[in-house]
């Protein structure tokens, strides 16, 4: 039978990563994929305690969590876009009109 | 071969998102064909479709009624706050025109996506399932993100819409993990069942997969709340922002985040309320004191009322922190008083401010009074009341607050509340000098109170001083709202 800790170890180490690459990276695109990461660690703890559970809520939740993700990304992306037609740049040093 | 039964589903304690879900896809449809001069109609109809919410939101006060297997209710709770979301809706519905005009981005989705917000954030209140108020969470914070940066030709607009985006996905990270977390401590994401399984845990407060999803899912609202240390967002994306929706963020999704915090804490994790309201405790206190602390510095009259936002969320947490009904019921009634006085402040900084976003500066009021003494006698009802003078809503607001607080023993937390109050004022009055006792620097051109605006101020002065004036009238409906949690 599977071990649902070392899949809650894995999940927690792709969480703490991502969340080091939105502290640490400047390029707003590479933030944003360091924020899908801890999305997916997410999904991954919720399939694993569901399977470990016996029970389907986390399975559920996780569609409706990659759900809201394409959303995110739609709008990120968008806004994104707007900002680099005025910046020319998405590097986030540069979002620096108002203090950061 | 078995079928999928589909359950029968009662749609009615959800009638108002629906209906407002419906019109704003309409309105999207109806904005094609509407020519670019007369987008203000879409405006009309969207501020009679919040209207009309709220009347149907409002039927639904008295037994609560539970839909979708338990995952929404209709309970007196969820509809308090509804009414907030659509008073703050209906209220930037109105200023937002005049504004969006002279800014030149007057495109006509910007009302869908307050109706979307609006929708998103009742869910947040209404769910009784950690998906539900995710989900609403996320269909607030989303159409939020374009708000902030609507004014897609202005970098500060872009600015703000960015870090919004950018740090609100961040924070959803830390809220989902919290949720997966509680999961896995108690097997269910329903908020009743959570609770039953916590009630069953010897030591609940052992349990680190709980504690943990517990702060996790903390530090999630919080950041909605914008509470100290996850306030960092709040000044650059309130300034950048388009001002009718740093009036609609201050108020609104501040709001919703209470709304849901209170509902999974006291629902759902009331077995550790002694562990939830240490923490709830030195947050309240950072709050107020960096949102009070910095805004004494602000010039930016915009940044000014987000660092007092911030501090307004503290006063708030003070009576989370208390957790009992004269502290939950002064969070309900605070949350209402708020989005009245600082609409209303945010409509005068529309009026004052030119093409651009410039004369946004509190040297900007100088010699308003002499000017425009009606108006200025507006703003001064409002800055009394963010200030907490009696006999001003803000005023019994953070009566009901700090006595929460003090009935459950939290002396000195009321105390630094009280401090903090005191040190606020002289920011807010720092505003009424200029338009009292300054004169005017240059010539005052005069920005003509469209009608729309002129309804929203009587509106926000009516709701910042009859609340404090006969507080009895809308406090019995926020008791009768928090007992039935």
């Amino acid at each position: 039978m599977e071990n649902v800790n070392s899949y809650l170890i894995v999940s927690a180490i792709l969480f703490s990563i991502g969340t080091i690459g939105v502290l640490t990276r400047k390029n707003a695109i590479v933030i944003f994929m360091c924020v899908e990461l801890m999305l997916n660690a997410v999904n991954l703890t919720f399939v694993a305690l569901s399977r470990h559970l016996g029970n389907l809520d986390g399975q559920i939740f996780v569609f409706f969590v990659m759900t809201v993700a394409a959303a995110e990304a739609a709008v990120g992306l968008a806004l994104m876009i707007a900002f680099y037609n005025n910046k020319e740049s998405i590097d986030v040093e540069d979002v620096n009109i108002m203090k950061w | 071969m078995d079928m999928i039964t589909i359950p029968a589903v009662n749609l009615s304690p959800i009638l108002p998102e629906i209906f407002l879900s419906v019109l704003a896809m309409a309105l999207l449809l109806i904005n094609v064909f509407v020519p670019g001069k007369q987008k203000s109609y879409l405006g009309y109809i969207s501020f009679i479709g919040v209207v009309v919410a709220g009347v149907l939101a409002c039927a639904g006060w008295g037994t609560p009624v539970e839909s979708f297997s338990g995952s929404v209710i209709q309970d007196n709770f969820a509809t308090f706050f509804k009414i907030i979301f659509l008073v703050s809706a209906g209220l930037v519905i109105l200023i937002a025109d005049q504004y969006m005009e002279r800014e030149e981005c007057n495109h006509g989705e910007l009302y869908p996506l307050i109706l979307f917000t609006v929708v998103g954030m009742m869910l947040m209140a209404a769910g009784t399932d950690l998906m539900t108020i995710f989900l609403g969470l996320e269909v607030m914070s989303v159409s939020l993100y374009v708000l902030a940066g609507f004014n897609r030709a202005n970098l500060k607009s872009n600015e703000a819409g960015l870090k919004y985006f950018l740090l609100g996905a961040f924070s959803t990270g830390f809220l989902l993990y919290g949720m997966a977390l509680t999961y896995g401590a108690t097997g269910t994401t329903r908020i009743a069942k959570i609770a039953t399984a916590v009630g069953q845990m010897s030591v609940p407060s052992t349990n680190i997969m709980l504690v943990a999803g517990m702060l996790l899912m903390l530090t999630g609202f919080a950041f909605k709340m914008a509470a100290a240390p996850f306030h960092m967002w709040t000044p650059d994306v309130y300034e950048g922002a388009p001002t009718p929706m740093t009036a609609f963020m201050s108020a609104g999704p501040k709001a919703a985040g209470f709304a849901a915090a209170l509902r999974v804490f006291l629902v759902a994790l009331p077995t550790l309320q002694v562990e939830w309201s240490q923490v709830l405790w030195v947050l309240a206190v950072l709050t107020m004191t960096i949102g009070n602390i910095t805004a004494l510095r602000q010039d930016n009259i915009k940044r000014m009322l987000a660092y007092s936002s911030i501090a307004h969320a503290g006063y708030a947490l003070v009576g989370f922190a208390a957790g009992n009904s004269t502290g939950t019921a002064g969070i309900l009634f605070y949350m209402l008083s708020y989005a009245f006085m600082n609409i209303g402040a945010f409509a005068v900084i529309i009026l004052i401010g030119k093409k651009g976003e410039t004369n946004g500066n509190v040297m900007d009021f100088a010699g308003l009074g002499f000017r425009h003494p009606v108006l200025a006698v507006a703003m001064s009802v409002f800055l009394f009341s963010l200030a907490g003078m009696p006999p001003t809503a803000g005023f019994i607001g953070k009566f009901y607050l700090f006595s929460g607080a003090v009935q459950k023993g939290y002396v000195g937390l009321a105390i630094i509340g009280v401090l903090n109050s005191a040190a606020s004022v002289y920011y807010y009055l720092r505003v009424m000098v200029y338009m009292y006792m300054k004169e005017p620097t240059e010539d005052f051109e005069w920005t003509q109170v469209s009608a729309p605006i002129a309804l929203s101020l009587l509106i926000s002065v009516a709701g910042s001083l009859i609340p404090g004036i006969v507080p009895s009238f809308i406090l019995q409906y926020a008791e009768q709202a928090i007992k039935l949690i």
